[in-house]
């Protein structure tokens, strides 16, 4: 079992979901988060008093999925999220050793 | 004039009575009616004649008193919700319901304290410097017209109508504070600025015999249609002080302070623009033609200024924001109001476009060269914008807008009075004065007595938890 989590453009959540989807990807967790990589934030103005914003707005998806479906994931993950500009995101990669749905307290793969 | 006009139109009356069917009364010529009316007019026709006389009174303050009722809650709404949201929407989160209260606190303060002495202290009498007790407890206010001030309406309305501008001359202060004044300490400080500052300034200014008055006896007759000293200036001013006395908030200017909600800071602006109409074209107090000078005055100063200020912010900044936009708008209404009723379209727009021009400049470098904290801008847009728009209204006063000094009197400098820019420079520096004198001996009271800062504990905390006890978004829940 694989986790990935993907930081993403807010922009791109919804092709990014759709295209999961279309793989058979149909569990994910979303967060809103801020921050920033290389891309450099912005400056605000109000009423002469100038504010930087360096932490951006980001969205964080969340997947366990079982090995066979992971290379197609970050596939569909890096050719759905890509703007082509600085602050398009990450994806990061961990193994995962136990997964365990509440419910039933189903262990393994088969709790995915 | 008028008294011809009410003799036609009774005669018309007469005539149109007389016959058997109704007809239309345009097509009448009046000539045909005035040779209608026998000269031994029997005692009957007279009767007739005043009661007409009395109907037509009677439907002129029936237009009148409708405007003017209209007018008082307009002005109203510039407090709850106008300046409450604008101010609301331009402080942190954690600040908006303490300064939202603050305004509607006085929407209720004020008006106890109208009731008790207040209204007396600005209208009664005719001393010149502050009124007297005559109307306290609202002795003798009621529908009858006082015509010394407004002979056309009740004197109730004319009463509710001016305690709406007692109740947000001191809201506008609290913009200087925010963020860091004791809620208790705000009410002392009100109760106290309403008597010692706003009551004297507002009777030298519209009071009968007050020294700044310029139709009813003043020694320096000051233009002030609206409340530019009386209002603006002293509220400003007063706020100034009091953003110095305080001291900064915690962390500026360091610390980034943005507005938690510019959506609520813009229609709070829509809303005073639409108000301003209520406080400037109602000044005229009367539905005449003088409250529709006023009116297109008001809305021509706003936009003016709203482009203004947005213009210099575009050249400056290289765009134009919406938080510039709207601050322009309420910078020219402030300048206008002195003006509404004196000046005609242009130059509306010239005094908006300047005051548009001048208070961007008070608020983003004069601010920053000197390193207060008046936290909105209280004195950079009510007490500058106040102080060029009384001066302004020396300069492009006409006496074919408003013949304040009588009949063919030239009224300011554009009608050759450029003396009257004297009067108005004397009227600024009183009220100038008046706020900063009166306003550090009331902040040392309350500092002595209540308080008037928070704890820096309490003020990063917030002051809608230390204060209120409260949350403004409990959207989780």
């Amino acid at each position: 079992m694989m986790k990935i989590e993907a930081i993403i453009q807010p922009s791109r959540l919804e092709s990014v979901k759709d295209a999961l989807l279309e793989i058979g990807i149909d569990g994910m967790t979303v967060t809103e988060v801020r921050g920033h990589g290389r891309q450099k934030g912005h400056t605000e103005v109000y009423r002469g008093r100038e504010y930087t914003v360096d932490l951006l707005p980001k969205i964080k998806l969340e997947l366990v999925l079982p090995d066979n479906l992971v290379n197609r994931a970050v596939e569909t993950i890096l050719k759905s999220a890509k703007t082509g500009k600085i602050g398009d995101g990450k994806i990061f990669l961990s193994r995962i050793e136990e997964a365990i749905r509440i419910r039933n307290e189903e262990r393994g793969e088969s709790a995915l | 004039m008028k008294r011809m006009g009410i003799w036609c139109c009774c005669l018309l009356t007469l005539v149109l009575s007389s016959l058997p069917t109704p007809t239309p009364a345009q097509n009448t010529p009046a000539s045909s009616a005035a040779s209608a009316a026998t000269p031994e007019a029997s005692k009957a026709t007279i009767d007739k004649l005043s009661q007409l006389d009395q109907r037509v009174t009677a439907a002129q303050s029936a237009g009148d008193n409708a405007w003017m009722l209209l007018s008082a809650a307009l002005v109203l709404m510039m407090t709850g919700p106008g300046l409450a949201l604008f101010y609301g929407g331009l402080v942190r989160q954690k600040n908006v319901l303490a300064i939202m209260m603050q305004s509607f606190a006085l929407m209720a303060l004020i008006t106890v304290l109208w009731a008790l002495v207040g209204y007396s202290l600005c209208f009664g009498g005719s001393g010149p410097v502050i009124g007297n007790f005559q109307f306290a407890l609202l002795r003798g206010v009621g529908v009858t017209p006082n015509p010394v001030y407004a002979g056309t309406i009740p004197q109730l309305t004319f009463m509710v109508y001016q305690l709406m501008f007692a109740v947000i001359t001191p809201a506008l202060i609290t913009g200087a504070t925010a963020e860091r004044m004791k809620f208790s300490g705000t009410i002392l400080f009100m109760t106290l600025w309403f008597l010692i500052v706003y009551a004297p300034m507002a009777h030298m200014v519209w009071g009968k015999g007050g020294m700044l008055n310029a139709s009813l006896g003043g020694r320096f007759p000051t233009l002030d249609f609206a409340g530019g000293t009386v209002v603006h200036i002293t509220s400003g001013v007063s706020a100034l002080v009091c953003a110095l006395y305080i001291g900064k908030r915690v962390g500026y200017p360091k610390q980034p302070m943005p507005p938690h909600s510019m959506v609520l800071s813009f229609i709070g602006a829509c809303l005073l623009w639409v108000g301003w109409f209520g406080f400037n074209a109602g000044s005229a107090l009367a539905a005449g033609g003088l409250a529709s000078s006023a009116f297109v005055a008001t809305h021509f100063g706003a936009a003016a200024a709203a482009l203004s200020w947005s213009l210099a912010e575009w050249l400056k900044n290289g765009r134009a924001s919406a938080l510039g936009a709207i601050s322009g708008a309420v910078a020219g209404l402030v300048a206008i109001t002195p003006a509404a009723g004196f000046v005609a379209p242009l130059p509306a727009l010239l005094i908006g476009f300047i005051a548009g021009m001048f208070c961007f400049w008070m608020v983003t470098k004069f601010k920053a060269i000197f390193g207060y904290d008046d936290a909105l801008d209280a004195f950079g847009v009510h007490g500058a914008g106040g102080t060029i728009g009384a001066l302004l209204t020396g300069i492009c006063a006409q006496s074919f807008i408003n013949p304040i000094f009588g009949d063919g009197k030239p009224v300011g400098g554009f009608d050759g009075h450029w003396r009257q820019v004297g009067n108005q420079l004397v009227g600024i520096l009183l009220a100038w004065v008046f706020a900063i004198v009166g306003t550090i001996v009331i902040l040392k009271i309350v500092d002595l007595t209540m308080g008037i800062r928070v704890s820096e504990e309490h003020e990063i905390e917030g002051l809608d938890i230390t204060q209120h006890g409260e949350e403004a978004y409990n959207l989780k829940t």
